[in-house]
């Protein structure tokens, strides 16, 4: 009986101890880099035992609320804060809100036509028209003149789009926003929007399910969703006017193009970018940092996991399809990280 | 509880002070009465707390919108225009649908299964229909995904489109999600309440009042008919809007089926949406206090639709009480 009191009054001491020497970081927000972040985070914790960050993929709206609220140690978002957003941050923490771009992502377009095998190839024109309801049917000339020799048929066009508010939805409306006028003053950008045209589906698994079971029927995904279901998808336009096939590289590609005019605090779209080689639906998402943290010790762990995660961490980004960083976005980063305070 | 407050009087009067009090706390039956009234309460707070917070919180969108919201049809969260229309009709229509498929269904079920079948068969089957009611909706928003949409964009739609395609509720192009499809995978979930709770309200009507009706010469079936049937009014009744209740709030398997598109058509197979499957998939990603606060304002809408339609419920009850049948 003794010799129980004192193993557990050792025990106790020793979880307290460890208590005392551990950093618990609390984060949420963005569900599409959630594999990612959570493999980060896991390395990161083998690697330096004390630091355990825990991360709910709540969304990107959610990530940016609790951030706000300051109920979480930082956040993480598919798109940038707005300028309102960070206003009403600064007012509730005294402080800015620091933006880090982390992976890319990237839309394609999937389709479900009968018979058809070739891989079609869609110019911006045709995206846009075909989500704004302007192009009803699959043999419409736009879409058929970069098609030739492709036998399109003259059915309706099925238009799938997400109904649930996402980054993804996010990437594809600041896309066709930017390549039409049209697009940006009916529609405009959103993680969720008022679509002129078309079915929801509920996440990346609804709308493939819904394109695949649909004859006719036209969707969007996440790339690494299509590549990891080996689901097949088309070429997209960019902005030099080439017909490009979603790769990491291409993804890659884009956000250097990107990088050129890549503002000092990174909110910064890369749909449509310039470069040969730039797949034009992609997108960087941000861990949304305060500016000011007054613990040292979570400063300085969110610092180290920082600079860790644009070093080192960078290389688990293409075992689970995320497209690395282009190398000079991880240097004007890594020059960021000093602004924590 | 009538009963117990009855003898309680009799063996301490209200007027008998403290002592009495304190004897009556030994007795047990002030603590179950204390305890219960607490419980009882509490369902009173919870409910209220819920209407107080979807109240406070829909205050920007209240304000900007007033009673207008309730016949905007636009919903768009990129120039802050929200309105409830559509989502309104397309929670009545696939209420309203699922009911039509389910209520036939159940009652008929249940009747067979307390008047006609064997006993043993009887409490096989209701065994395995609870069994059904447990079945979480996500299941039933995959079968709908995989068998009955695909069904209805083959045989069921096509089907329908030949026999019935005059009437306006069956014309447009038929995708395979939408309110019909919503409303059969919604008639799917609530016929297990259905029958369940009517079969058991069926089997408590006393055995003389079927005895009766058939010592009078009235065919089994007249007897179930006529009188086991309406003696059992108010309890079938209570099982449809209990069905009723869940498919107003249904979520999973409705945003599943149902296509996710805020418009308003008279076709049922055009695509839809309904309150509770809007807020499940925007909540997250709702950025913008106004776009939040006009989410919380659709659930006070639910809210208040569930609540008139269960007063109306009530309503019926009352007035068909009134012609007789159920004597208490």
């Amino acid at each position: 009986m003794k010799k129980l009191a004192l193993s557990m009054w050792l025990v106790l001491c020793l979880t307290s101890v460890a208590v005392a020497q551990n950093v618990s970081l609390n984060a949420a927000g963005a569900t599409f880099p959630y594999p990612i972040y959570s493999k980060w985070f896991d390395v990161y914790h083998s690697q330096r035992s004390n630091i355990q960050i825990n991360y709910q993929s709540i969304g990107s709206g959610g990530g940016i609320r609790q951030l706000t609220a300051g109920t979480v140690d930082f956040g993480a978002s598919d798109g940038p804060m707005n300028d309102d957003q960070i206003k009403e941050f600064q007012t509730k923490n005294g402080c800015t809100v620091l933006h880090f771009p982390t992976v890319l992502g990237a839309v394609v377009p999937m389709y479900n036509i009968p018979n058809l095998t070739a891989e079609l190839k869609f110019t911006q024109k045709a995206m846009v028209g075909i989500y704004l309801g302007t192009i009803t049917k699959w043999n419409d000339p736009e879409i058929s003149k970069a098609n030739p020799g492709v036998s399109l048929p003259k059915d309706d066009i099925v238009v799938v789009h997400r109904s649930d508010g996402s980054g993804t939805s996010y990437i594809f409306t600041d896309f066709l926003a930017k390549v039409s006028d049209d697009w940006k003053n009916k529609v405009g950008k959103g993680t969720s929007v008022n679509w002129p045209v078309g079915l929801g589906g509920k996440g990346n698994e609804g709308v493939s399910g819904l394109v695949k079971q649909t004859p006719d029927a036209i969707g969007y995904v996440e790339l690494i969703y299509a590549l990891q279901n080996n689901i097949p998808f088309g070429y997209v336009q960019n902005a030099d006017g080439k017909f490009l096939k979603a790769s990491l590289a291409g993804v890659t590609a884009a956000a250097s193009g990107g990088a050129k005019t890549m503002p000092d605090d990174f909110r910064v779209s890369i749909t449509n970018a310039s470069g040969a080689e730039a797949y034009p639906i992609s997108s960087f998402t941000w861990l949304l940092i305060p500016q000011q943290i007054k613990d040292q010790a979570k400063r300085d762990a969110v610092k180290g996991f920082l600079k860790w995660m644009l070093t080192d961490g960078q290389q688990y980004n293409e075992g689970l399809s995320y497209a690395k960083l282009p190398k000079p976005v991880v240097e004007k980063e890594l020059k960021a990280i000093s602004q924590v305070q | 509880m009538s009963t117990t407050s009855t003898t309680l009087e009799h063996t301490a009067p209200p007027s008998a002070g403290p002592r009495a009090f304190v004897q009556r706390l030994r007795q047990g039956d002030e603590v179950a009465h204390v305890i219960t009234l607490t419980f009882a309460a509490l369902i009173l707070l919870i409910t209220s707390l819920l209407v107080y917070e979807l109240w406070i919180n829909s205050h920007l969108s209240r304000t900007k919108f007033g009673l207008s919201f309730f016949w905007t049809q636009i919903w768009d969260p990129i120039s802050g225009d929200f309105g409830a229309l559509p989502f309104i009709y397309g929670t009545l229509v696939t209420s309203v649908v699922s009911l039509v498929i389910a209520v036939p269904l159940g009652l008929a079920a249940a009747i067979f299964l307390a008047e006609l079948a064997p006993r043993r068969l009887s409490d096989g089957i209701a065994f395995l229909i609870d069994l059904l009611a447990a079945v979480p909706s996500v299941i039933y928003g995959l079968l709908g995904i995989f068998i009955v949409v695909p069904l209805m964009r083959t045989i069921l739609g096509p089907a329908l489109k030949a026999v019935l395609g005059d009437l306006p509720i069956f014309q447009g192009p038929n995708y395979g999600v939408g309110f019909l499809t919503a409303g059969i995978v919604l008639a799917i979930m609530i016929v297990p309440f259905i029958i369940s709770v009517s079969r058991e309200v069926l089997l408590t009507v006393p055995r003389d009042q079927r005895e009766a009706a058939l010592g009078l010469g009235a065919t089994r079936w007249e007897a179930t008919w006529k009188v086991v049937v309406p003696w059992a009014r108010t309890g079938v009744m209570g099982s449809i809007f209990l069905a009723l209740a869940r498919a107003l709030g249904e979520t999973m398997a409705v945003t599943m089926v149902i296509g996710n598109d805020p418009k308003i058509k008279a076709s049922l197979f055009a695509p839809g949406y309904t309150i509770a499957a809007v807020i499940a998939n925007e909540f997250t990603e709702a950025t913008g206090d106004l776009y939040l606060s006009s989410l919380i304002e659709l659930g006070l809408v639910l809210f208040l639709m569930t609540f008139v339609l269960n007063g109306l419920a009530r309503l019926l009850i009352i007035a068909t009480d009134r012609g007789g049948g159920h004597p208490s």
